[in-house]
């Protein structure tokens, strides 16, 4: 009997816990980050606007909470650290957690929450790019709001009496009374220092009960799918997996075949788009925008499709004229980010590899360093000012443009028609994370590269590996809500999915018939037939002596 | 019973020209495809014709394992896949296949080439050779085929070197290629699980030697270097383009940069800059210290260590050179020393291993006139040093990979006899196991003792389980069921089950014999007693309770 706790609402963000012969499993540890989008967001440069917005009073006059809520271009936000919502940590108790599978470098964000808060004692297993680009992720999350300084935490709006009359959509905000603050440098340092590396097709002994596996699954460098198996039984766990080629090592779909049950999670947040033809949109928007002298804005994170764009860049900026713009990525972990994208040739596709045998570095961008054409850093004090130059192309975080030094950026070139935001990153609803900002006279385009399964790879993965059981999050067994004609959305097979939701507990079908045990080499050649004579003498002997 | 067999083709009670051949339960593996540099001919590779004399290589090994990029472990491959014939897989780590075919090419440039020598593997062929090998991951389960795997751990000697365990249901062997147990400037120490193998076969280069303190042995170093090089002489540290010489130039490096000295250090042949891009790209190899501060600093590009011009021997002045091949065989190590071997202000360090025959050999074994190409005399009167920062083992660490590991036997090859035969004792004293040491070309069978595994259903298991204590799973357990035997495999079920998947009917048979008890007491007192009695004696293993149609004792 295999048990399942969700702990994570968010199909791409997940959270689980996996019962299985009595080890404790938790599958990927994600951060949901939305929660964000309610809060004001943190300029780096004093800003009179932001500064002097209006509290919020309530319909009856009563202007308790004017200095926790602000309003802003007819939206109310919090004015506080902003906070993320955290997996739930009251279903089940945490501490009994044995070990930790992250996925990828996304899926591990909750992690210090989970091992520095809830009497957390195990292992973490992860690869080593997931760990080493994670900290970056980390670290860049921690810096950013660490940098300025907001005293202020705001707790007072939570009340559920006071939750039910605000506006729309704080009202709506789930569990507010699980977000919590961003943690700390020492806190992700304790988290990572439990994380034991893996390569791709270890085995990994569990307690002698449960082996675990990583496999590759082509979604971002070290990036994996796990297979967790006794003798008899086999549980996939399919998370943020690409079948497109792009820098990571492709997914290994073989190894998934024969399971009685495969859980899938991760699936393009973006169905509808294709992500070449949005690497093609941004190429063009970005180029009409220099072009017209504007500036191009790109909120992101450190690490993963940037790579790509960057590469796309290389190749397009001569051809579109663009050799003399200069390309700025800021962020305190930019230049780390760029260096350790060279180091993981292992973890590479074929072609990037073998570059490294040349040996070569195996992205472009080393190149467009040196020439110049691309240029880092810890963020916009500093160098940064010296160099700046009008027009140019900014890569910088964090996309749901609430802290971080893109917030500079908005308030700096959001009042010209000549600039273009363009988000690329799918993980924010880009309407909400624009709405503190509005009115706009920036151009915003939308380009959301997610290179994550869509539906019809998913529906031939499946058919491809046959599992007995699929288990998935329960949005994906009906059609997005805002497009619900899209029966084709939605996972498809059969037997139909079991789905969950955030807090719900599933018993997994399948049963063993058999285990494995070990004959002791020794038993081959017992004398067994020679028992029940021996047993015979014994007795004789008893009954001729005086024992008795 | 099941065996182990394993045949040296090469290294066996010798260094160089690694070649080991394993059989374990139905699979042959090659470990390794060196070249022995000591010799020219034939000898150079190993006898591929003792795995079969005319038949297809590839019919009768099911795979190859390279440990690392050494010559010695994979100068003969492409001979052996090409030129003799092999198309199964290759199996190396990723360092190793990107630096494994420029060490080849260079060594195929140096005997085709400079000495013309034909019947010789070509550019091409090492090219065919290198796409037959697929790269693995440190601790990634490689299924060779449904039952054989491999898995590869740090080994520490170069850049990527790799030991490999291969496994067969129950039975394994462990082979440690070269492996060295200190962490050193620039590269980790060797590490296996607790795997116990039913085989350990282990390099013993330095089986008799216990290491002082590096510390101590860098300072000499660099006191030796410094010396020469104040009193205006020359120094030639002959090396193999990656591996020490990297080590060795990081170790300069900081002196120099510490003593601000000015003498110019030069690193020969463009195969260096390129060898350093190969450490940079693969850095997650390194040690620790250089993989969290390479994002600051790399420390593979160095400052003061420069290119070499065939020009700079005759400059005058002080200069440290460092120079390839390592053991002066050939090459520009060997001609700079011609060129300085005259002058007794000049010194040579020779930092690692030679192999009898090569010129090192001859020089370190304080030979002084040697006789070279073309019955010259070349009489040497440069200083010369023997300073061993070959990263391999000493006996202290192959004690303690024996430790780690905790084989059931071991088997040394990569040494000389008459060491391996003092360590071979010292391993079998301390850890009580046997140690074997074969010549090439001899086979030493092993007998493993595999448990069998067996499918059990999960009804009998509960109900086995339940009785009695609860199991320890490390210990034996006594278990009543009925065996299997089908299809070639074996399942352990409960009689009935059993009874009615083969149609049988259920016989019973019963053991009966009589004897007479004087026993005062009550009947039931009798049978407790006898019961008990019996309990503690005999057959504390198939005694239980009467059950299952064992009607214990019938009183009259």
């Amino acid at each position: 009997m295999k048990l399942r706790y969700c702990l994570s609402g968010h199909p791409t963000l997940p959270c689980n816990v996996l019962k299985f012969k009595s080890t404790t499993i938790m599958l990927d540890c994600g951060l949901d980050m939305t929660s964000t989008l309610n809060f004001l967001p943190m300029p780096l440069v004093q800003s009179p606007r932001l500064s002097k917005l209006p509290g919020w009073v309530l319909k009856d006059g009563s202007t308790f909470l004017d200095k926790e809520l602000k309003e802003c271009s007819g939206h109310v936000f919090v004015d506080s650290v902003p906070e993320f919502c955290l997996p739930e940590t009251e279903l089940l108790d945490l501490s009994t957690v044995d070990v930790i599978l992250i996925s990828n470098y996304h899926c591990m964000m909750a992690l210090p929450y989970i091992t520095e808060y809830t009497g957390f004692t195990g292992t973490v297993y992860a690869t080593e790019p997931t760990v080493q680009i994670g900290r970056l992720l980390m670290e860049e999350l921690v810096n950013s709001i660490e940098r300025v300084p907001k005293a202020q935490s705001a707790s007072m709006w939570k009340n559920k009496e006071v939750q039910r009359l605000l506006p729309a959509p704080l009202k709506d905000a789930v569990e507010v009374s699980m977000w919590r603050k961003c943690y700390t440098m020492p806190e992700v340092n304790a988290a990572l220092s439990k994380i034991q590396l893996v390569g791709y097709s270890q085995k990994i002994e569990l307690f002698g009960a449960v082996q675990v596996t990583p496999l590759s699954s082509g979604y971002a460098l070290g990036s994996s799918n796990w297979i967790i198996q006794s003798h008899y039984e086999k549980v996939s766990y399919v998370s943020g997996s690409s079948l497109l080629t792009t820098h990571p090592q492709p997914m290994d779909q073989a190894s998934l075949k024969n399971s009685d049950v495969l859980i899938l999670t991760g699936l393009t947040q973006i169905p509808t788009a294709n992500p070449d033809g949005m690497v093609g949109e941004f190429c063009s928007n970005l180029a009409m925008t220099v072009r017209n002298g504007g500036n191009v804005l790109v909120p992101c994170y450190p690490s993963g499709v940037i790579y790509d764009l960057l590469e796309c860049l290389y190749q397009y900026i001569d051809s579109a004229g663009l050799s003399n713009v200069p390309f700025y990525f800021i962020s305190p972990v930019a230049n780390s980010s760029l260096e350790f994208s060279q180091i993981f040739a292992e973890w590479l596709c074929h072609n990037k590899q073998t570059k490294v045998y040349l040996p070569e570095p195996p992205f472009p961008h080393a190149e467009l360093i040196q020439t110049n054409k691309l240029k880092h850093y810890p963020s916009i004090h500093g160098d940064f000012s010296n160099d700046f130059k009008q027009p140019c192309v900014v890569f910088t975080g964090h996309p749901s443009l609430r802290f971080g030094d893109v917030v500079h950026f908005m308030e700096l070139w959001g009042k010209s028609s000549l600039n273009t935001v363009i988000f690329t990153e799918p993980d924010f609803s880009y309407l909400d994370a624009l709405a503190p900002y509005q009115p706009l006279a920036m151009k915003c385009v939308y380009c959301p590269i997610d290179t994550r399964l869509n539906f019809i790879q998913v529906s031939k993965l499946l058919k491809e590996v046959q599992p007995l059981h699929v288990v998935c999050p329960e949005q994906y067994t009906q059609p997005p809500p805002t497009q619900s004609h899209r029966t084709d959305l939605m996972i498809d097979c059969q037997p139909p999915p079991m789905s969950y939701r955030r807090a719900e507990v599933l018993t997994l079908p399948y049963k063993r018939r058999y285990e494995k045990i070990e004959i002791m080499p020794e038993v081959t050649t017992w004398y067994v037939m020679m028992l029940p004579r021996r047993l015979l003498n014994m007795i004789q002997k008893l009954g001729r002596s005086d024992h008795l | 019973m099941p065996e182990i067999k394993v045949t040296p083709l090469g290294a066996g009670q010798d260094v160089g020209r690694s070649c080991i051949l394993v059989s374990i339960a139905g699979k042959n593996v090659m470990l390794d495809c060196g070249m022995h540099m000591g010799y020219n001919d034939d000898r150079r590779f190993p006898d591929f014709s003792y795995i079969t004399q005319n038949g297809r290589l590839t019919d009768f090994l099911d795979c190859v394992i390279i440990s690392h990029f050494h010559l010695d472990h994979c100068g003969a491959l492409p001979y052996f896949s090409e030129m003799v014939g092999y198309d199964g897989p290759i199996y190396m780590t990723h360092p190793t296949k990107a630096i494994c075919p420029i060490l080849l090419e260079d060594y195929r440039k140096i005997t085709v080439d400079k000495k013309g020598e034909t019947n010789f593997f070509t550019s091409q062929m090492i090219k065919d050779c290198m796409k037959k090998v697929v790269a693995v991951h440190l601790h990634q389960t490689v299924q060779v085929d449904e039952e054989l795997e491999i898995k590869a751990y740090y080994a520490g000697h170069v850049l990527g070197a790799a030991m490999f365990q291969i496994k067969v249901g129950c039975e394994s062997v462990a082979y440690t290629g070269d492996y060295n147990m200190t962490p050193d400037r620039h590269l980790g120490a060797a590490w296996i699980d607790k795997c116990r193998p039913d085989l350990l076969i282990t390099e013993s280069t330095y089986a008799t030697t216990i290491r002082d303190s590096k510390r101590c042995r860098e300072r000499d170093f660099l006191k030796k270097v410094h010396e020469t090089v104040e009193r205006g002489g020359k120094v030639l540290i002959p090396v193999f383009a990656l591996g020490r010489a990297q080590e060795l130039c990081i170790l300069l490096e900081t002196f120099w940069e510490r003593m601000n000295l000015k003498a110019p250090i030069y690193f020969s042949t463009g195969l260096t800059e390129k060898a350093n891009h190969y450490y940079k790209l693969f850095i997650t190899w390194t040690n620790q210290k250089i993989r969290k501060t390479f994002v600051q600093r790399n420390m593979f590009e160095f400052k003061h260590i420069k290119a070499f011009d065939r020009a700079f021997a005759d400059n005058p002045g002080p200069m440290v050179v460092f120079a390839t091949p390592g053991m002066l065989h050939a090459g520009q190590s060997l001609q700079i020393f011609r060129k300085w071997a005259g002058n007794e202000k000049n010194m040579v360090i020779m930092p690692g291993y030679c192999v009898q025959g090569t010129v090192g050999h001859k020089i370190l074994s304080g030979q002084r006139k040697l006789e070279m190409e073309g019955r010259q005399i070349l009489e040497v009167k440069m200083q010369v040093e023997y300073m061993s920062f070959s990263a391999h083992a000493d006996a202290k660490g192959i004690m303690q990979l024996i430790r780690q590991a905790e084989p059931r036997n071991v088997l040394l090859v990569h040494g000389e006899a008459k060491k391996m035969e003092f360590l071979k004792q010292k391993i079998e004293q301390e850890f009580h196991v046997n140690c074997y040491m074969p010549a090439n070309g001899e086979t030493t069978t092993i007998f493993t003792n595999p448990s069998i595994p067996v499918d059990i259903s999960l009804g009998l298991l509960k109900r086995e389980t339940a009785i009695g204590l609860l199991p320890d799973a490390k210990k034996p357990k006594l278990m009543h069921g009925t065996l299997i035997m089908k299809d070639n495999s074996f399942r352990l079920v409960s009689p009935e089950q059993a009874l009615k998947e083969l149609g049988l009917a259920e016989h019973q048979l019963r053991f009966t014999c009589r004897v007479h008890i004087q026993d005062p007491r009550k009947e039931h007192e009798t049978v407790l007693r006898v019961y008990n009695h019996l309990k503690g004696q005999v057959f504390p293993f198939f005694f239980y309770p009467p059950r299952n149609g064992l009607e214990l004792i019938i009183l009259r």
